[in-house]
């Protein structure tokens, strides 16, 4: 089998019995980066050298058992910091920033073990669902290279579905994570607010963020989940709570029969959904159903507010995260500037692109006197009513089912002129953001009008990311496994 | 909710972002737009209701005031587009 099929536990198991050696584990990825780069431009940077030195001085130490990820390539998406390595948000401000410190996350995946393959290309500053927002290149969908891969973390999403690498570190601000991981095929987890430390993780929403993995099996998930999660000095919003043994857990048996599976109206309407997510999202319920499934109807009430709610607190939040490019102590700095307002300007006017620019403005005008009440207080109250709504509804079920995107992957340049129309199919992902639970999707089918995977997404109380992937897992066993993309196929 | 161009350069200003003239018409058209999208959320009854900034429910924790150093000045002066080994160099602030 092929090393670059394998997933990040078997890798790292052929490799503790020493069936392989990490040198080789790292070549092939790296020959795989190379021979599916130029269709995909997954990536942003790729640390072949640092990561080959790396895997010999490792190999030399021998295999070490108690380290989660010895030996597995990990993708990192561009957002968050890499010490010594570039670190861009795929944005023209920070396209010269080498930071002196690994994100935590980062720090935690090294420690295990992990190996820094690349850096993965974004929406620039996370700011959108196709990654067509980057500055730098516009990544393809492994399955249909003339469409997006979703965004914002549509890189590591690719990446991974390329086999370029079995796992990714992606962030989820409104479905970040989740989207990507439905449109090219992998399964991506966005943890509870506050789960996993946000630092090093370049701000967009701070009240949204979240680091999660991508991987292409609920097993790798669990792996990579585990590393991160956890309480962080360095984060004052990262939480106590403990951090479940993800990995046993899923060794435990688990009947899908015996919890109860909320299935929300305003998630599954009439005429809602692209007729290919209709069909298989639909026939994904269907087939629970005759597996003896036990599917509750509720209802969200306040769905149809998510998107203006998210919207509003994002972009606030962005504005101010935002306020700290300024030329001054690290990216870029506009040359000639006779003062310092001139500086400030012209660096933010060159070095963000057009959507980074709209968020702002946006934001700005929600926060400023006169307005804050009407739209950021407004829209933070809404929020606190979302997430009554699911507070609400996990008293008549454990888990919540839902579509991931009402549409499949759009062609590139089909929605970009229109940034409403773009910000309308976050509908489904912003109210996890809100509300701070965890949700995770997974694939379970390719539709029909075009052959583009379709994914379906579960969400849960907060913490409960155990439960998530005991669902998931069995939803995989089961019921659907997705092959390799055609860009892998051929 | 029209937003003017006047305002939305008012609001570029405060951003510290300068906008071309073709950028003032497409951004007021579609913020005009975006905000109009927004209204929707006066459909819902929100009084008495505290608005939700963040999801934590843990307290803040705090540490001990205690001077602390995790990096090297050179470290921190690395990514300066000026300075001079001890300063960030920028323009002139005062006049």
């Amino acid at each position: 089998m092929e090393i670059t099929s394998l997933s990040a536990i078997e890798l790292r198991d052929a490799i503790a019995r020493g069936e392989i050696t990490i040198k080789e584990v790292v070549e092939a990825h790296i020959e795989q980066i190379n021979s599916t780069e130029e269709k995909l431009n997954a990536l942003l940077y790729i640390n072949a050298e640092g990561a080959l030195s790396l895997a010999q001085e490792m190999d030399k130490k021998g295999p070490q058992k108690d380290r989660a990820l010895w030996g597995v390539p990990v993708v990192i998406k561009d957002v968050l910091t890499t010490k010594g390595i570039p670190t861009t948000c795929a944005s023209r401000i920070l396209k010269n920033f080498i930071p002196f410190y690994d994100a935590e996350a980062v720090a935690r995946v090294k420690e295990a073990g992990g190996i820094l393959m690349a850096k993965s290309n974004m929406d620039e500053f996370a700011m959108g669902s196709s990654t067509e927002n980057s500055a730098f290149k516009i990544t393809k969908n492994p399955w249909d290279l003339s469409r997006v891969p979703g965004g914002s973390s549509g890189g590591s999403a690719a990446s991974v579905s390329a086999h370029q690498s079995p796992l990714s570190l992606g962030s989820d601000t409104g479905g970040s994570i989740r989207q990507p991981a439905s449109f090219c095929g992998v399964i991506g987890l966005k943890p509870t607010y506050g789960r996993v430390s946000r630092f090093g993780l370049i701000a967009y929403g701070s009240s949204l963020d979240q680091v999660g993995p991508i991987a292409r099996s609920v097993k790798d998930i669990a792996l990579l989940l585990g590393v991160i999660a956890g309480w962080d000095e360095k984060d004052s919003t990262s939480s106590p709570v403990e951090v479940e043994d993800y990995v046993s857990l899923l060794e435990t048996p688990f009947n899908l029969r015996e919890i109860k599976i909320g299935i929300p109206s305003e998630y599954w309407e009439e005429g809602g959904l692209d007729e290919d997510v209709e069909a298989v999202c639909g026939g994904f319920l269907e087939e629970l159903k005759r597996e003896g499934a036990q599917l509750i109807p509720l209802s969200l009430p306040h769905t149809a507010y998510a998107v203006a709610t998210y919207y509003i607190i994002v972009m606030a939040e962005a504005s101010s995260n935002l306020a700290r490019y300024d030329g001054v102590r690290y990216g870029i700095r506009a040359k000639g500037a006779k003062d310092l307002m001139e500086m400030y300007v012209e660096t933010r006017s060159r070095g963000f692109g057009p959507e980074v620019q709209r968020r702002i403005i946006l934001g700005t005008y929600v926060l400023s006197a006169g307005y804050y009440d009407a739209y950021y207080r407004k829209a933070a109250q809404v929020r606190r009513i979302i997430q009554e709504d699911f507070i609400e509804a996990f008293k008549q079920c454990d888990v919540i089912c839902a579509p991931v995107s009402p549409v499949i992957p759009f062609k590139i340049g089909e929605k970009i002129d229109d940034p409403l129309t773009m910000y309308l199919t976050d509908i489904f992902t912003t109210p996890l953001n809100l509300a701070g639970l965890p949700g995770i999707s997974l694939p379970i089918g390719l539709g029909k009008k075009v052959r583009v995977p379709v994914g379906i997404q579960f969400i849960a109380p907060p913490f409960k990311e155990g439960l998530l992937l005991q669902v998931a897992q069995e939803v995989e066993k089961e019921i659907f496994k997705i092959p390799p993309p055609p860009v892998v196929s051929g | 909710m029209k937003i003017s161009k006047d305002k939305v350069m008012d609001i570029a200003r405060l951003a510290r972002l300068r906008l071309s003239p073709e950028s003032v018409e497409t951004f007021s058209f579609q913020l005009s737009q975006i905000l109009e999208y927004m209204e929707k959320l006066s459909e819902v009854d929100t009084s008495e209701v505290e608005p939700l900034y963040s999801p934590i429910t843990h307290p803040t924790p705090y540490r001990d005031d205690e001077v602390r150093q995790h990096y090297e000045r050179e470290e921190v002066l690395k990514n300066a587009p000026e300075e001079d080994g001890e300063h960030f160099i920028v323009p002139r602030v005062v006049n």
